[in-house]
């Protein structure tokens, strides 16, 4: 089973992944492809959904950030334990585009041991890998109090705290 | 030395117990093993042949006397008295228990230092030069710039995960000492026309499978832009950098088949967008960081001293190891001692739990407490009056640590080699042993000079032999050991990649290969000051390589 931390909170699972053959429902929260969103975005526009867009890791979000910045949700891919690339576009959506719906993890890199960075990067949302143990994976967020660089969390650095 | 905070206190020990959390979740079977594999590397835990190896940071290879205690204390207690120092600055312990590794950093973090992402596929240890602060041809004091740097790469979230590791190096002295165009970033600290201090950008450089001299994707950047600027380009590497094959990974291939300047359009469009951001630093953090770096207070003074000079004069032993081991300070009176961790029968960077006690103790009694690493394998009291270097100079030579070649053909570098390491398709160690004891009295018949001869078990090229002036590189052909030779490599300020000599070297023959090159280098060379370097250089391959292949059967 699937479980769902949002803003370092166990929370019911919403938002599922709608396939790409499948049709929309009348009302709800979903996700969909960034393929599935360009092709039927003006269906899934309709006033009873609530959609949220998934986009794969090579995509450059300067590109598509105009088709996606109103979306509630958008959701980043990491789909090995080892792949770093949707850190980074953790990092364009928040600190370039200062976007403020949920941003989404999902993948085998969901793991208890990657969450706190992910956080940092400011992603709020994980869809945690299915054997993790989601009591366990909340710990994750309290590993480091301090940070030495600047992120999208906010968080005020050592840098910033030596000056004050 | 930079002394920790409580703020860098307290990220060291988070580490310690994260890593504790995660060594204890893996032996009670709830982490995958390739998951934490990926986990230990960051704190430098290898599982290797034999045993599991542990890889402590050096920043930019500085060690306090208190340090360099622990380390021997480690030695002694964890592992099998010794420890190995690397070409990264950094040491190595071959022999600890899995169990016993948060133990080590505990003890580690209890005298300010770590083994924090000296693996992985993030950014490693920061280098420099091994005379930073004391040499005489240097615009400033790299350390406070690599520290700085180190700061911000420690725990960066979005860079933990790249598509390999990733190495950056400073330098600002004239002469430099820390191939810095081998890195994936190289720093170079310099003055614009205006007078203002900056910094040149270097990138895509390193050894291993392809070896590349890293390209200048900038001129000039600021003083105050440096993070920023790392930032940009790691940031355009972890988003482009290859992930489909891991000889391909590293930021240099990505450089490569980009082009340096469409690869600079694109850093240059990131960092436009974040320069004036969180990452700009100001006068006020550079001093506050340079204000955790002890100062020395000099004796003013010191050059009166005769002493020196008379026992240079009295005692030949003493003046061969001057010659070698001994370089100037900017500070009259006081002088630079190398000690050889290359001893004859020692494999190199190995020293010994005692030997270390006896470094930190000369440290404490004669250098400011402080020692530094050196990405050759050896290790420098820096700041020694020079009143004070024969005394320290009986006290290595008592302990093996003063044999005077430094720069010579038996300072060679050497990566662990199958002896230990898992990836390693032959020994190293005992090729340069036998290398050793065949020049040891040839070198001081015909003073061979400025020898670097570099020697790497496998293609990943820890022992830098792509930049030797002879490379030796370990590969494996049917389960047997063999010996690729190249010749005219540089890691310095003329960076250069070796060239092949030819087909391979068996094991019986890779030593008779190299005294061959010397032979011819002493038959060639148009004078004792012309350096191997400067006569390959001039003569080219062709006399090297009819001398060696000179008998087709010794090769294959």
């Amino acid at each position: 089973m699937t479980h769902l931390i949002r803003d370092q909170q166990l929370v019911e699972h919403d938002f599922p992944l709608l396939a790409d053959d499948a049709a929309p429902p009348a009302s709800g929260k979903l996700i969909v492809s960034l393929e599935r969103w360009r092709k039927d975005a003006a269906e899934l526009r309709s006033p009873g959904l609530e959609v949220g867009v998934r986009i794969p890791n090579t995509v450059n979000v300067e590109d598509i950030w105009a088709e996606i910045s109103d979306r509630p949700l958008i959701n980043l891919e990491f789909p090995g334990f080892a792949d770093g690339r949707a850190y980074s576009q953790a990092r364009v959506l928040r600190d370039r585009f200062g976007y403020r719906g949920e941003v989404r993890a999902s993948g085998g890199a969901v793991v208890r041991d990657q969450l706190h960075s992910m956080a940092r990067c400011g992603i709020n949302g994980f869809e945690l890998r299915p054997d993790q143990d989601p009591q366990v994976c909340l710990k994750a967020f309290e590993d480091f109090d301090l940070a030495y660089q600047p992120a999208a969390d906010g968080a005020l650095t050592v840098l910033r705290r030596r000056a004050s | 030395m930079y002394r920790y905070d409580s703020f860098d206190q307290q990220l060291v020990d988070d580490r310690v117990a994260q890593f504790r959390g995660q060594t204890e979740r893996f032996l009670a079977g709830q982490l995958p093993d390739d998951e934490f594999r990926s986990l230990r590397l960051r704190n430098g835990l290898y599982v290797q042949r034999f045993a599991p190896m542990l890889r402590v940071s050096i920043p930019y290879g500085l060690i306090s006397a208190k340090q360099m205690r622990m380390l021997g204390h480690i030695a002694r207690k964890y592992d099998k008295n010794y420890g190995h120092f690397t070409t990264r600055q950094n040491i190595q312990y071959n022999w600890p228990k899995l169990e016993t590794v948060p133990d080590i950093l505990a003890d580690l973090a209890s005298v300010q230092m770590h083994a924090i992402q000296t693996s992985g596929n993030c950014i490693r240890n920061i280098t420099t030069d091994h005379l930073a602060g004391v040499a005489a041809d240097e615009l400033v004091d790299p350390r406070p710039y690599c520290e700085i740097t180190r700061q911000w790469a420690t725990f960066h979230p979005e860079f933990n995960w790249l598509p390999r590791k990733f190495k950056i190096a400073f330098c600002a002295s004239e002469t430099d000492r820390a191939a810095t165009r081998l890195h994936d970033i190289g720093v170079f600290i310099v003055r614009n026309e205006q007078g203002e201090l900056g910094y040149s950008i270097y990138a895509g450089g390193g050894l291993g499978r392809t070896p590349i001299v890293a390209p200048k994707i900038r001129d000039f950047l600021p003083e105050m832009d440096l993070l920023s600027y790392l930032e940009a380009i790691l940031r355009v590497y972890n988003r482009l950098g290859r992930r489909d094959n891991i000889y391909k990974a590293r930021i240099k291939i990505l450089v490569k088949e980009t082009g340096p300047a469409k690869f600079t359009e694109l850093v240059e469009a990131e960092w436009a967008k974040i320069r004036e951001g969180e990452l700009k630093l100001t006068r006020a953090d550079f001093d506050r960081i340079a204000a955790h770096f002890d100062a020395h207070p000099y004796v003013a003074g010191g050059e009166s001293d005769t002493s020196f000079d008379a026992a240079v004069a009295s005692d030949s032993a003493f003046a061969a190891f001057v010659k070698r081991n001994v370089k100037a300070h900017r500070v009259p009176g006081y002088k630079a001692v190398f000690v050889s961790l290359k001893a004859p029968g020692v494999a190199p960077g190995d020293i010994t739990a005692e030997q270390m006690e006896l470094v930190a103790q000369l440290a404490d009694d004669y250098s400011f407490s402080e020692i530094r690493s050196t990405h050759d394998q050896n290790l420098v009291l820096a700041e020694v009056r020079q009143q004070d270097v024969y005394a320290v100079w009986k006290a290595l030579k008592a302990q093996g640590l003063a044999t005077p070649n430094i720069g010579l053909l038996t300072d060679l570098i050497c990566c662990p080699g199958l002896d230990f390491c898992s990836l390693a398709n032959a020994g190293s160690i005992g090729v340069s042993d036998e290398i050793t004891d065949a020049f040891e009295s040839m070198d001081d018949l015909y003073d061979i000079g400025e020898m670097k001869i570099k020697m790497s078990g496998c293609m990943n090229g820890c022992g830098h032999h792509t930049v030797g002036h002879i490379g030796i590189l370990g590969v494996d052909k049917k389960g047997e050991e063999w010996y690729q030779v190249t010749l005219g490599g540089s890691a310095e300020n003329d960076a250069t990649l070796g060239d092949r000599t030819g087909p391979s070297f068996d094991r019986a023959h890779i030593v008779q290969a190299v005294e061959r090159i010397i032979a011819v280098y002493l038959d060639q060379r148009s004078s004792e000051d012309e350096t191997f370097l400067q006569t390959y250089r001039r003569v080219g391959m062709t006399p090297f390589k009819t001398r060696l292949y000179a008998d087709e059967a010794v090769a294959a």
